[in-house]
């Protein structure tokens, strides 16, 4: 019963961490790969975790199992935060499918068009 | 059952990381490599896993703690240093 668990979970989560590989190579630029390759961390390794955790099943890996998942859960986010705004503020080019660009709308540019002028106006 | 579901769970994060090493030879950007090695060092953390579980060497979580930490400071340095490159 318990092999059963860990083996769907080993598959979903090895499956997910794959898929999130395959469109970080298959995406066209650098924000939308990066929104794919965070599903790896948070779907994949979570599976893999629980997987993980129901295999080994004594309380030191259980407790070392959340640890891992509870700050990958955390700082996923933070450090997708950190690397969008960073290649946007320099200048990465979007995507030319790009329907809306909400800072560079405000600051009356085009979604493609030049940002590298007054980059300081709302920057918190 | 187990250890045919093993293999085929570290033949599909091998695969994983092989996709995450072209993006990183292919760029064609700093932040896409940036991403790309970011990817690389969750699949990491996810190896040892299965093989800490499926070997029963629990000291290998620890091991992927400390990569899990690793990776999460060296993606805001990454970031710090491509901002560093375009001051507002």
């Amino acid at each position: 019963m318990i092999d059963a668990l860990t083996a769907i979970m080993w598959i979903v989560g090895s499956a997910f961490a794959l898929l999130a590989a395959v469109g970080l190579l298959r995406m066209p630029d650098v924000f939308t790969r990066m929104q794919v390759s965070t599903k790896a961390s948070t779907l994949g390794l979570g599976c893999l975790l629980i997987g993980a955790a129901l295999q080994l099943g004594d309380f030191g890996s259980f407790v070392r199992v959340a640890s891992i998942s509870a700050f990958l859960l955390l700082t996923t986010s933070v450090a997708a935060h950190v690397i969008a705004r960073a290649s946007y503020l320099a200048d990465v080019p979007l995507w030319e499918g790009t329907v809306l660009d909400e800072r560079g709308r405000d600051l009356h540019r085009s979604p493609e068009g030049d940002r590298s002028g007054d980059a300081t106006t709302n920057d918190a | 059952m187990l250890e045919m579901v093993t293999q085929f769970a570290l033949v599909m994060l091998g695969v994983a990381l092989l996709l995450a090493v072209v993006r990183v030879v292919r760029g064609p950007t700093l932040p896409d490599r940036i991403v790309a090695m970011d990817l690389i060092g969750v699949l990491v953390v996810c190896l040892i896993v299965v093989l800490a579980a499926s070997t029963k060497v629990r000291a290998a979580l620890d091991a992927a703690i400390v990569i899990a930490l690793i990776g999460f400071v060296a993606t805001v340095a990454y970031a710090t240093y491509v901002r560093r490159g375009h001051p507002e």
